[in-house]
């Protein structure tokens, strides 16, 4: 507890792109509540406060802590081990966090190939060929920036997580809602989930909460939303070969992507339970390919343009099959 | 394994390793596995680790009985052959000895690693390995209890070949209804179409025919004709059935099967399937003469009345009125609690051999054609002629395994060629005096007095060919060659290539699933094996049962086979049926599949995929439901569920897991070899 008696607040941003931070001011004067209810100690995109603040903290000062990003460099995981020290709750908030989402997609590639991507295309003037060095000597002495890693992590494969919170980001009715549990849970008025459970999804998936029509399934042929000719508004994109992952997908986000007409791409994450997301939708689509045919099957698969970037695009780093300790080392 | 109050309790699990003589310890270090067990896997609860020569017999199943009880064990682990060989005799010891039999476990050292390897010091590792993930994976076990189902007393017997006649003749014998349901005209099957069987030489019909008529008049069989199963729902036990019975278009309460109205009949018809194209029938028709039932159908693609809207001589001829020209197709329902499917063989089509020449070389048959030609009934009377219909043959050919054991076609053998060719080599020689060769691979003459019916056809002095026909050339083509036929084949025991003339070439083609085999296998939720033909449960222990519980297959359904054969699997289903209907309800398994409901997001993912149709959509609420008693807990829906709503007891996440991080933790630190 703070000198004015309210528990402490934290929020971090590591390897993310920022909607996550976006997404927790995106819920409107519900942020009043946690001004009114928190003390904000360290909130990177929202208060002032530095890395020494937090270290000068007693362990588990701060009540509640959302950590958004993955851990990229040795300067993400370092700050995930000291909030981990500091908070008596750490929740992986939004995709990244969670399970490593598109910064997650680079776990495909090696480092030098990322940074070949990143220093020496076209745009890039780097004639030198330059490349981000951990230390450099200069004259006034060690200059040092924080280690690429070689693969990118999951706040869980760093640190001991509480809860957790998926989405890309999460839906700010979500997070409002979970916002009101916890309100409720200081009130004395409820108790706290289990440990290890998510918070902000509904008990199913995407298909749950979205109004296509859907019959029982057979995929003759996969084609890209793009490449349709005119979607029908009523009935399901899957049926309509656009490989919507939304069977595979937590929900809670009201299905949002069906309705609008664009196929779920599984910002959500695995629904509870299942291991690997990518495996999951897989063996759906796989199972009802309708043919039996080696030939015409290939042909159908043949459709799928890009099938890590579409049946992992939120989950590579957190997938059982690149989860590997080996792969950590960037094998 | 958790307890009431919810804390992790120790559980206390043994151990036991089989030697299956020296089928598993001639490979693997049974001692050192099972002193490893005790050692290392005691803090996984292995209280217990022992081997024995032969686990199954009652001596092992009792050592296992009476450590549970005086171990006060409360999981075993039995390293030994194949689940499928023993788990029900260990899981029946664990219930004897008062252990919730589900919490018995087998994994496989023998099929799985004895059998597999050689180097004794890796196999013993794996034994390790595949024992360490059983031990893990049975941890996470909770006791079962098994689905009790009761059992309605009437059958189906879908098919009135010669294999569901007995059938339906012997279930119906021990007062119990049965649905005899058969898609031709009349009962009877292939063996209706032949003239003599082998080896025997009795005449088909004079054996077939009272069976016929038996099964035509049993107070107890209802007979459904010209009728095909169209829906099958429920499971063991409790199935519903609807049958579409085809419009006859005759009054079967009022014809007296006179025969009247298809000697009035003026459209005749070629009869492609019971006179195999050789002879002729009309619009109006019963297949043969003897027929059950005796009522003819009309054949609404031929017949006038139906092409032109006037005829009907039938009609004004029926000396009692029956014929009924504005009669529907009717569908009728009833309940069942057992399935016979005895659905039989369709003949392989021997176009598909182009060197052979049949369809295009006239004097070419099938062997189905030269039955029909040998049987006094049939198209020619019973001479053996040549297409012509009065030449009769000097030489005859008779070509064996023709689209059997040739991987152009079919693997298999059909296992009745070689007799029912040395049956036409008899026939031919008794009635022409013809010269006759077989041109065979292999004689397979291994049944109860086959090989002296062989002997029998060597004497008569038909001449024996080893060696697979090439071609059949038209004789007319050769420069200076007749109107005859020349068979041209490699004599492998002469070892030269031979020309040999002929007047007349019989193929006896092999026998193949029915075209429709793999329909009516989904819709009676059975499988077929890659060849075709119905799948058993067991090849050797359970051949006329099949992996979906109450469906039984009986006869050449299930492959190739000759009528003694035939008729045993015929009584064998007729045996297991009755069994289940006298134990009135019947215990199932409890390895079934669930759908959480709050999970399922009505994706309908799975809608289609179960084998044996267990699963339902709710529009309504837009859930899915699997029904219980139809479950086999095959799994295949459990693996495309996206949302992970499906779970399969015995086969949680949480149990394949720990068995994959039990086998994990051993293979990944192996003892320096
Ligand atoms: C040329 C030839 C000669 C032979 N000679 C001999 C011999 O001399 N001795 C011997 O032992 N064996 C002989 N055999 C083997 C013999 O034919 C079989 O063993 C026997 O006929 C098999 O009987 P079945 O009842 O299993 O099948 P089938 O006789 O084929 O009967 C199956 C029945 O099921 C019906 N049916 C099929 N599908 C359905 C459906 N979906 N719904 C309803 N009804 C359906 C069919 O119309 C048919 O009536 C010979 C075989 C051939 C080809
Ligand atoms: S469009 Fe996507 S989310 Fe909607 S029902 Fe089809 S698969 Fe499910
Ligand atoms: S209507 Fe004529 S053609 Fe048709 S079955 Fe009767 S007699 Fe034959
Ligand atoms: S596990 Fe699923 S697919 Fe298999 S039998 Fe059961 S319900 Fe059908
Ligand atoms: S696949 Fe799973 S989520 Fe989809 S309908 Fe079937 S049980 Fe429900």
């Amino acid at each position: 507890m703070s000198e004015n008696g309210k528990p402490k607040f934290a929020m971090y941003w590591a390897a993310s792109c920022g909607g996550c931070d976006i997404a927790v001011l995106n819920i409107h004067e519900k942020i009043l509540d946690v001004d009114a209810n928190f003390e904000v100690v360290f909130w990177p995109v929202a208060v002032d406060a530095k890395y020494k603040d937090v270290e000068a903290m007693a362990d588990g000062e701060i009540l509640l802590t959302l950590f958004n990003g993955g851990m990229r460099n040795e300067e993400n995981a370092h700050m995930a081990r000291l909030l981990r020290r500091k908070s008596q709750i750490l929740i992986a908030f939004g995709s990244c966090a969670n399970e490593g989402c598109i910064p997650g997609l680079a776990n495909l590639s090696p480092v030098e190939e990322i940074f070949e991507t990143a220093y020496a295309t076209v745009s890039t003037e780097n004639a030198a060929g330059i490349r981000p060095q951990p230390e450099t000597q200069v004259a006034e002495g060690v200059l040092s920036i924080p280690a690429f890693s070689p693969v990118l992590r999951t706040l869980n494969q760093v640190v001991d997580v509480d809860y957790y919170i998926p989405g890309c980001p999460p839906e700010s009715h979500q997070i409002a809602a979970v916002i009101d549990v916890v309100l409720a849970v200081l009130a004395g008025k409820a108790q706290l989930p289990p440990k290890g459970s998510m918070l902000g999804v509904g008990q199913s998936t995407v298909c749950d909460e979205c109004t296509r029509v859907r019959n029982v399934r057979k995929i003759t042929g996969f084609r890209r939303i793009q490449d349709l000719e005119c979607i029908d508004p009523q009935v399901c994109l899957l049926e309509q070969g656009v490989l919507c992952t939304g069977p595979a997908t937590a929900s809670g986000c009201t299905a949002l992507c069906p309705k609008a007409g664009a196929p779920c791409a599984g910002c959500y994450g695995p629904a509870q339970g299942v291991l690997d997301f990518g495996a999951r939708m897989m063996s759906a689509v796989a199972s009802v390919i309708d043919s039996n045919d080696a030939e015409e099957i290939d042909r159908i698969l043949d459709g799928l343009v890009d099938p890590a970037g579409s049946f992992y695009r939120f989950n590579l780093a957190h997938s059982v099959l690149r989860t590997g300790r080996a792969s950590w080392n960037g094998n | 394994m958790t307890s009431a109050n919810g804390k992790r309790q120790i559980p206390r699990i043994g151990v036991y390793v089989c030697h299956c003589g020296s089928n598993i310890a001639g490979t693997v270090d049974v001692e050192e596995v099972a002193k490893w067990a005790k050692e290392r896997l005691g803090e996984q609860g292995v209280v217990v680790a022992k081997e024995y020569k032969f686990m199954c017999s009652s001596l092992g199943q009792e050592l296992i009985a009476e450590d549970i009880r005086k171990e006060r064990l409360d999981r075993v682990v039995v390293a030994a052959c194949s689940p499928h060989l023993h788990e029900k005799t260990f899981r029946g010891a664990a219930a004897r000895a008062g252990l919730n039999p589900y919490l018995c476990e087998m994994t496989s050292i023998r099929e799985q690693v004895s059998w597999v390897h050689t180097d004794k010091i890796l196999a013993t590792e794996k034994a390790k390995a595949l024992i360490s993930g059983t031990v893990a994976r049975v941890r996470e076990h909770s006791p079962l209890e098994s689905i009790t189902v009761p059992i309605n007393e009437t059958t189906l017997v879908v098919g009135g070949g010669i294999a569901g006649i007995q059938a339906a003749l012997e279930i119906a014998n021990t007062g119990h209804p049965v649905y005899l349901v058969e898609r031709e005209p009349s009962i009877g099957g292939h063996m209706a179409q032949f003239d003599k069987t082998f080896p025997t030489l009795d005449c088909a019909a004079c054996i077939l025919t009272p069976r016929m008529s038996e099964a035509g008049s049993h107070p107890g069989i209802h007979l459904l004709t010209w009728s095909e199963v169209e829906q099958v729902e429920g499971y063991v036990g409790n199935f519903t059935v609807s049958v579409r019975k085809k419009a006859r278009y005759v009054n079967t309460e009022l014809c007296t099967g006179c025969g009247i109205c298809w000697q009035k009949c003026p459209k005749n018809v070629l009869d492609d399937k019971f006179e195999v194209g050789l002879g002729y029938r009309k619009a109006i028709y019963t297949p043969f003469e003897q027929a059950v039932p005796r009522f003819p159908v009309i054949d609404r693609e031929t017949c006038t009345y139906f092409e032109k809207g006037t005829c009907k001589a039938c009609e004004k001829f029926c000396p009692t009125g029956a014929i009924a020209l504005e009669q529907q197709d009717e569908l009728v329902s009833f309940q069942v609690g057992n399935i016979v499917l005895a659905t039989g063989y369709d003949l392989f089509d021997a176009r598909r051999v182009p060197q052979y020449g049949y369809g295009r070389l006239p004097n070419v048959f099938t062997s189905l054609e030269f039955e029909r030609m040998c049987n006094a009934a049939g198209p020619t009377n019973g001479d053996i002629v040549l297409r012509d219909g009065k030449t009769v043959p000097k030489t005859v050919g008779i070509i064996h395994c023709v689209g059997s054991r040739d991987r152009n076609y079919n693997n298999y053998c059909s296992a009745i060629c070689c007799m029912q060719s040395l049956k036409f080599a008899h026939l031919v020689k008794e009635r022409t005096g013809a010269e006759v060769y077989n041109f065979y691979i292999d004689l397979r003459t291994t049944a109860k007095d086959y090989d002296e019916f062989y002997q029998r056809v060597l004497e008569e002095g038909t001449l024996f060919v080893r060696g697979r026909v090439a071609e059949i050339i038209d004789g007319a083509q050769l420069p200076g060659g007749d109107e005859r036929m020349v068979i041209q084949v490699e004599d492998t025991l002469a070892g030269c290539q031979r020309h040999i003339p002929v007047d007349m070439v019989v193929l006896s083609a092999a026998l193949e699933p029915r075209a429709d085999a793999g329909e009516v296998a989904k819709q009676f939720g059975i499988s077929c094996s890659s060849n075709g033909w119905f799948t058993e449960r067991h090849p050797k222990l359970d051949p006329v049962a099949t992996m979906t519980e109450g469906i039984f297959i009986a006869g050449c359904a299930t492959g190739p086979r000759d009528i003694p054969n035939t008729v045993a699997q015929g009584s064998a289903t007729a045996a297991r049926v009755v069994s289940y209907i006298a134990q009135a309800e019947l215990a199932l398994e409890p390895i079934r599949a669930s759908v959480a409901e709050a999970t399922c997001s009505g994706c309908r993912i799975c809608n289609g995929l179960c084998p044996f149709n267990a699963i339902v959509f709710h529009e309504d609420r837009m859930v899915t439901e699997i029904m219980t008693a139809l479950c086999q807990g095959c799994g295949t829906c459990v693996a495309a569920c996206p949302a992970g709503a499906i779970t399969c007891t015995g086969f949680s996440n949480d149990q394949v897991i720990a068995q994959i991080e039990g086998m994990m933790a051993v293979a990944f630190q192996p003892e320096p070899v």
